[in-house]
């Protein structure tokens, strides 16, 4: 073998190491949030409640929800609540999949119709709670927005969600109710990261929901626009059909829409249905 | 890595599978506990692949891969992976230069570091550019304030994200030809009075061409797939920042049609690559 040749065999192998590197690592990208909840529990004909009720929720509802699964076990000695939260549209995927929860509560109806066309739920869905957009904008409100309008000024750099996700059509839905025109920096792939771009200072406002707003607290600075009434999100909530915990779920639903629970959404600064 | 014996096997595996002499040798077939687990290995790989173009609207496709948005994308998508690939020769081909042809202090710790973002989450890559270049960032500030230039939401901020990812691709595989090609003929130049870097234009970079022209090309393909730091530092706009890939993860929100015909535009991308890869520089010379 003449020294070339051997030098093109090197180069070979190092781009076909470079090469098996890039197939082993090109692909680690995006990350899928459907989760995998256990629950251990059997449907229990006793009257005592007892066992895990699994919840799926929205991303929104993690707040607030924690802190009424909490209530919910300290009321009922011997349950635990265990939570997946997410994209409504993933969770809707998993249980149409045949995930094992017993409850889910979702953002938007349309998300929610994806279980129930399937015949997943028991019933017909609850609205509990509604969300309103706000627009966030960064502390102390430098640029003096005070509505939907002063948005459109080319010289801020707004971020809005994609029209793919919930609280984008929301937000486009006001925009068009109110005839306006308005050119964001970037079209985000969820609520929570034009948030964060807001928190980060990137971007100088974001049309998101007024619970976001509430649980960023001091990091960003909520701007309440009368549009916003034109694209209010329902959140209804459903028993599921193969509930391995029906009792249990059942419970937790009337938690959530008991005066107590009421108490806990509209503190994290969900409207009453 | 330096066997020859190594070497020899890496590219029969990229020319596609061990040659025949060999399988001879061995004789009488595979055994069957290599077999079973092997084809179930193949399988598991090629089926998602298989899935992709069985589900293809093939109907709808020509009037999908139309669009004016897939058409941004696509374009995007190419001009960004160009421009990082060429960002990345112009700063990568002289590190990995540093790294192989110096000696100094920490340069086993420099390497390790420059291989960092190979195995970073990519999201974790996009995060820590915000952190840097962002308008609020480390750099970026200074950037903002001093020449006005904000680097997030723009096709720019494309182009840094894909060749922060991609640049470790091309300065190992960069380095490592280097570390393969013998430096007696650059020590010959020197002693015929060529300067280092003479030495390096003249005789190291022709040596060391097609591992550059290797490098550059994993460094491409990296860049086009690039996902998670783009979305996460350079944000999603029709025609500004939506690449291919973002689009594809939008589109399967709400029109999985869309987002599998633009997932084959990919595919057949990334396959003209790695043919292109194994007739250009792995047969050829």
């Amino acid at each position: 073998m003449t020294r070339s040749a051997r030098r093109t065999r090197r180069t070979l192998q190092v781009a076909g190491a470079g090469a098996a590197a890039l197939l082993a690592l090109s692909a680690c990208s995006s990350s899928d949030d459907s989760s995998s909840s256990k629950s251990n529990s059997s449907a229990s004909a006793s009257p005592k409640m007892s066992g895990t009720v699994t919840v799926f929720a929205a991303a929104s509802l993690q707040e607030s929800f924690t802190t009424l699964g909490k209530e919910f076990e300290k009321a009922n000695p011997g349950t635990k609540v265990t939570f997946s939260f997410g994209g409504s549209d993933s969770l809707a995927a998993s249980i149409t999949g045949g995930a094992p929860a017993d409850v889910f509560a979702a953002a938007s109806p349309k998300t929610m119709a994806i279980v129930t066309d399937k015949g997943d739920g028991v019933g017909t869905p609850a609205t509990f709670v509604r969300n309103q957009l706000e627009i966030a904008t960064l502390p102390g409100n430098p640029d003096k927005v005070t509505s939907l309008k002063d948005l459109t000024k080319s010289s801020l750099k707004v971020v809005l969600c994609d029209k793919t996700v919930p609280c984008g059509a929301a937000a486009q839905k006001a925009l068009t109710a109110s005839k306006l025109k308005l050119t964001p920096v970037s079209y985000e792939a969820d609520v929570k990261s034009a948030l964060t771009k807001v928190e980060l200072k990137e971007a100088d406002a974001a049309v998101v929901y007024k619970t976001d707003v509430h649980a960023a607290g001091s990091k960003v600075q909520g701007v309440e626009f009368p549009e916003s009434a034109d694209a209010i999100n329902d959140y209804p909530i459903v028993l599921l059909k193969n509930a391995p915990n029906a009792v249990a779920a059942k419970a937790f639903i009337a938690l959530v829409q008991s005066t107590e629970g009421q108490k806990v959404l509209s503190a994290a600064g969900f409207l009453k249905p | 890595m330096t066997q020859p014996d190594t070497s020899d096997a890496a590219a029969e595996t990229l020319k596609g599978g061990p040659r025949r002499r060999r399988v001879r040798m061995t004789g009488r077939g595979v055994p069957l506990p290599l077999l079973i687990p092997a084809l179930v290995g193949l399988a598991f790989l090629l089926l998602p692949l298989i899935a992709l173009l069985v589900r293809a609207p093939w109907r709808s496709l020509p009037s999908q891969l139309t669009s004016t948005e897939v058409w941004q994308a696509l374009q995007l998508s190419l001009f960004s992976a160009t421009a990082a690939t060429v960002v990345s020769l112009v700063l990568g081909v002289p590190l990995a230069w540093v790294l192989a042809r110096t000696e100094f202090p920490g340069r086993g710790f420099l390497r390790a570091l420059v291989t960092l973002p190979l195995v970073l989450p990519p999201v974790v890559g996009g995060v820590a550019l915000l952190l840097a270049l962002g308008r609020n960032g480390v750099v970026g500030q200074w950037l903002d304030s001093w020449f006005g230039i904000t680097l997030p939401f723009t096709t720019t901020g494309v182009v840094v994200a894909e060749a922060f990812v991609a640049m470790p691709f091309l300065v190992i595989s960069v380095e490592g030809t280097l570390r393969a090609a013998d430096p007696r003929y650059e020590e010959a130049a020197q002693t015929l009075g060529a300067s280092r870097f003479t030495a390096f234009r003249r005789v190291t970079l022709p040596l060391i061409a097609p591992g550059i022209a290797a490098g550059a090309v994993l460094a491409w393909a990296r860049a086009l797939g690039e996902f998670g730091a783009t979305i996460t530092f350079a944000g999603n706009f029709p025609g500004r920042t939506q690449t291919m890939p973002l689009a594809v993860y939008l589109a399967l929100q709400n029109d999985p049609e869309a987002a599998i015909a633009l997932s084959l535009v990919l595919l057949a991308v990334s396959i003209a690559v790695l043919a292109g890869l194994r007739d250009r520089w792995m047969t050829a010379s």
